[in-house]
């Protein structure tokens, strides 16, 4: 009963306020993999969508937790979806059934990385274009096993 | 049961909790002889190392793994073959002292961004067959032995009393311990000893630990396979994959080991060191992109696993019911995937190795057992997979909860579930037409159908019963032939040719009647009728896609040395063509699946470093097969003679079995042999069955000369020592060898085609010393 009450917060786009600079990637970098490249070593993307923009990131609904076969994902205390890069053991199984292409590998090593809500990229961006907002757990996660068949 | 976003420590099985004095058993451990290692490093997917152990000496070594040994051999089953050929003598049986039981890994082995890369390869000298069988296991042992320091382990001699070997890559040591407590079924000591040896009261410690045993029954049959252990974190209890085939487990308790314990202190995403990580992960996403889009609507692996197959195999004639007789049966629907869908727990992951999106390792969690020393219990059944359901069919067992019993004992008695069930499908044949009766069978009434007597007689086998027909039945269809001939009970052709065994193994799971190809991908194998090597069935009967000898021939090249690739490399085969990219049909050879095909050309240069293409892939898998051929001959096996495969695979043995399928025959005397449709209608079955009977078994030999001369052997079947220099397989010993094996059947007159060719027919070469010019 208490999951009814549990909230997570997720990043929410603006896309009318980004100018495509990308001070989001370059500050989630550095809490990834300390170093202002952004890019794939970014768990935030922004990409061009026609004459506007748009956002790639987690939304922490949870598909890739069973996925795991060595309990290296975790739902945290705060609601986020967290990835233990110590237990990992870098099969990639997460990475390859995202079904948002939301877990990320750079080559940088082998275990993948995710958004974890930190809000560095919201403080990063000079227009207020991202913002963490609160969510109720059970309206967005969902169970991953597969029915049988096409179901 | 639960399902999905539940946290790891809530999951719940329903399974008995065990409760074990763990202090008391570890106890009574008295370590008999011990060796010190250093710890070393993978280099690109190689420990560069093996282990020798010899329990009549009391020696452990270690014993490097040469540049030459990887060019020649490559990893996994090729080292076994090596080690074995330089250790073994062509006297040797299962059970002589020197006879070796080998654990080998792989140089792809223990990679966890491809799914399929966890598998051992066990090898020994089968109690079956008298020649080397292997058989390729999941669990955690082999990537684990890899990662504490051995490419492969090696064991010689016996011990004088029960002991299990500890090989502790946390502390750098080998040990050999006495173990009188624990017990011996598999499900059992594979809890005592995960637990006994974690280094730490976690799941986490648990999850380092790797165990192979083979329970009760692998002691007194020569049924027993070996149980490997993968600790499941989310059901909390150690689960276990079956190297099944050939009686590895039967050798294990032979050699008084009780158990093979493994553990590591850590390993990673690139504990293999491979040359290029990068590429590594870019590979295996696709893959595991292309099974998350794909398998929902194509095989359905990661849903119900291989038991998908059951309903494809009923439709298409080719489930095995009442041994082999029929190929459907009315009542198969009960045994549909669906059916154990319903009881399989619906948690990921499942796969037998870490990283293995495919997941066909189903469990049946919390299952009540019905019979026997374990009835009451709740317990986790690993499966079943097809195989072990087919085999139900084969008893005419329709009942999904008397296919779990099943499964569980044979698992847990380390019986392999295919030679059981095939063979207790004959007894039961024999049973029927009154060759065995209740007085011959110890007092079971081993009719089809009769799940309550083939758990008796499991049950019976575990407990050393004395019965003459326990003894002799546990040993196999290949004696009980002998046994029921020697007897005088039937006649002997019903009874060769019911009796669904070649080599001394009992088949796998299909019916090859209309087959041709897949008749050739059980019988011209190197351990045995086992569909490793090639399936050819859609192929060949469903696309008529390799219509003449030839055709077919290439096939019975092509595949089993593909498939033979994947036990070199320590892989599963089931990701290269259980998932297929959306495009396969495509393209120009879809049943060689062409992608995955590179797939695997670019995974095996990422780990390793070389730089092969497709036709090297082969070329690996030829040396490996030729010298395993060759080590065949030279145990006194390997020839024409021993590729015989019995009628019940190539046609309809009994009128019944005619009849089931008359309007099929008919039109094939027509079709096939000529007749006029009025000639067929007066024939009496009895007639058309000994026409076809002449038909089919002439056949099956052209098939053999073709494929033969495909292989670069002899007419008689021996590998060429022109062909393995070829390979670059240049062991003078080994040359020598084939050169006068060759002689000898020059001599005997045996160096000849085996086909009849008639008019318009020619055998594949008029020279039937046609490698001499190479």
């Amino acid at each position: 009963m208490m999951d009814k009450l549990k909230t997570v917060k997720i990043l929410k786009f603006h896309p009318e306020k980004c100018d495509g600079s990308l001070a989001c990637e370059r500050a989630c970098s550095q809490v990834h993999f300390k170093t202002d490249e952004g890019g794939d070593k970014s768990a935030i993307r922004i990409l061009k969508n026609g004459n506007s923009y748009k956002m790639h990131v987690c939304d922490q609904r949870g598909l890739c937790l069973d996925m795991c076969p060595v309990g290296a994902l975790n739902r945290k205390k705060n609601g986020i979806v967290w990835l233990d890069k110590d237990i990992c053991i870098g099969c990639q199984a997460c990475v390859g059934f995202c079904p948002i292409g939301a877990m990320r590998k750079s080559d940088a090593r082998i275990e993948p990385f995710k958004c974890i809500s930190c809000g560095a990229c919201v403080r990063a961006c000079p227009n207020g274009a991202l913002e963490l907002i609160e969510v109720k757990i059970d309206d967005i996660k969902k169970v991953v096993y597969h029915k049988q068949g096409t179901e | 049961m639960a399902e999905g976003q539940i946290p790891i420590e809530e999951y719940e099985t329903g399974n008995t909790k065990h409760k074990w004095d763990l202090k008391k058993l570890k106890f009574a451990h008295r370590v008999i002889f011990e060796y010190n290692y250093k710890k070393g490093e993978i280099k690109r997917g190689y420990a560069n190392r093996t282990l020798y152990l010899n329990l009549t000496k009391k020696e452990i070594k270690e014993k490097p793994v040469t540049e030459d040994m990887k060019k020649k051999f490559t990893g996994g089953r090729g080292f076994g073959l090596k080690l074995m050929w330089a250790s073994i003598k062509s006297s040797t049986r299962w059970n002589s002292d020197e006879n070796e039981l080998l654990i080998t890994t792989g140089p792809l082995c223990g990679t966890t961004q491809y799914p399929g890369s966890g598998k051992s390869l066990c090898l020994t000298i089968s109690p079956s067959t008298d020649i080397i069988c292997d058989s390729n296991v999941g669990g955690f042992f082999g990537p684990y032995l890899k990662f504490a320091g051995f490419d492969a382990i090696e064991i010689q001699g016996k011990a004088k009393q029960d002991v299990v070997i500890v090989v502790d890559g946390e502390k750098g040591k080998i040990s050999v311990e006495t173990a009188p407590l624990e017990e011996t079924n598999s499900h059992l000591i594979n809890e005592q000893l995960t637990h006994m040896y974690a280094s730490e009261n976690t799941d986490k410690s648990r999850q380092k630990v790797s165990v192979v045993s083979a329970g009760k029954g692998a002691e007194h049959s020569y049924w027993g396979c070996l149980n490997f252990s993968f600790y499941d974190i989310r059901r909390k209890l150690p689960r276990m994959k079956q190297a099944g085939r050939g009686g590895l487990g039967t050798v294990l308790r032979d050699k008084k080991i009780k158990a093979i314990v493994t553990k590591i202190e850590k390993f990673d995403g690139v504990s293999n060191n491979p040359a290029d990580p990068i590429a590594l992960a870019k590979v295996g996403t696709k893959l595991h992109r292309e099974i998350r889009d794909l398998d929902r609507h194509q095989c359905n692996m990661r849903a119900v696993g291989t038991v998908h197959l059951v309903e494809i195999m009923d439709e298409y004639d080719l489930l095995p019911t009442e041994n082999y007789r029929f190929g459907s049966f009315p009542k198969a629907s009960k045994i549909y995937s669906p059916k154990f869908f319903k009881h399989f727990t619906k948690i990921i992951p499942d796969g037998c190795w870490h990283g293995c999106t495919m997941a066909c390792a189903k469990t049946v969690d919390g299952f009540t057992v019905m019979t026997g020393p374990y009835k009451g219990q709740k317990t986790t059944v690993d499966g079943p997979e097809y195989e072990t359901v087919a085999c139900c069919s084969n008893m005419s067992l329709w009942d999904p909860l008397w296919v779990l019993e099943f499964n569980f004992y044979c698992d847990t008695y380390g019986l392999d579930t295919i030679s059981t069930g095939t063979a207790i499908a004959f007894y039961m044949e024999m049973y029927e037409y009154g060759i065995l009766n209740k007085e011959r069978c110890d007092g079971l009434e081993l009719c089809f159908g009769n799940g309550e007597a083939v758990m008796e007689f499991m049950h019976r086998i575990a407990q050393g019963n004395k019965g003459e027909f326990t003894k002799i039945a546990a040993k196999g269809a290949r004696r009980v032939k002998d046994w029921l001939i020697k007897n005088a009970w039937g006649t002997p052709q019903l009874i060769e040719d019911c009796g669904m065994e070649s080599k001394g193994l009992e088949y796998s799971e299909y019916v090859t009647k209309e087959s041709l190809a897949m008749q050739g991908g059980y019988g011209l194998t190197l351990k045995g009728p086992q569909h490793d090597e090639a399936w050819l069935i859609f192929m060949d009967m469903v696309n008529n896609a390799i219509p003449t000898f030839e055709d077919k021939a290439e096939a019975l090249h092509y595949f089993p040395m593909w498939r033979t690739w994947f036990g070199l490399n320590g892989l599963c085969k089931l990701p290269w063509n259980d998932v297929e990219p959306a495009n396969n049909a495509e393209t120009d050879e879809p049943s060689k699946v062409p992608e995955h095909t590179q797939n695997y050309v670019e995974y095996q240069n990422a780990i390793t470093g070389w730089n092969v293409d497709k036709e090297e892939l082969i070329l690996q898998s030829e040396r490996c097969y030729n010298w395993q051929r060759a080590m065949n001959v030279w145990l006194g096996r390997g020839r024409r003679k021993d590729d015989w495969i019995p009628y019940r695979s190539m046609g309809p043995v009994t009128e019944m079995e005619y009849l089931s399928r008359k309007d099929r025959y008919d039109k094939q005397l027509v079709e096939k042999l000529g007749h006029s449709e009025k000639e067929v209608e007066k024939m009496k079955i009895k007639e058309k069955i000994e026409l076809l009977y002449d038909y089919r078994q002439a056949q099956y030999q052209k098939l053999a000369d073709a494929v033969y001369y495909r292989r670069g052997w002899t007419p008689n079947g021996i590998p060429t020592p022109q062909k393995m220099k070829q390979l670059g397989m240049d062991d003078p010993k080994m040359l020598k060898l084939l050169q006068d094996k060759i002689n000898e059947d020059e001599k005997a007159g045996l160096n000849v085609w085996g086909g009849k060719y008639g008019k318009g027919e020619k055998p594949p070469n008029i020279h039937l010393k046609y490698w001499e010019k190479w």
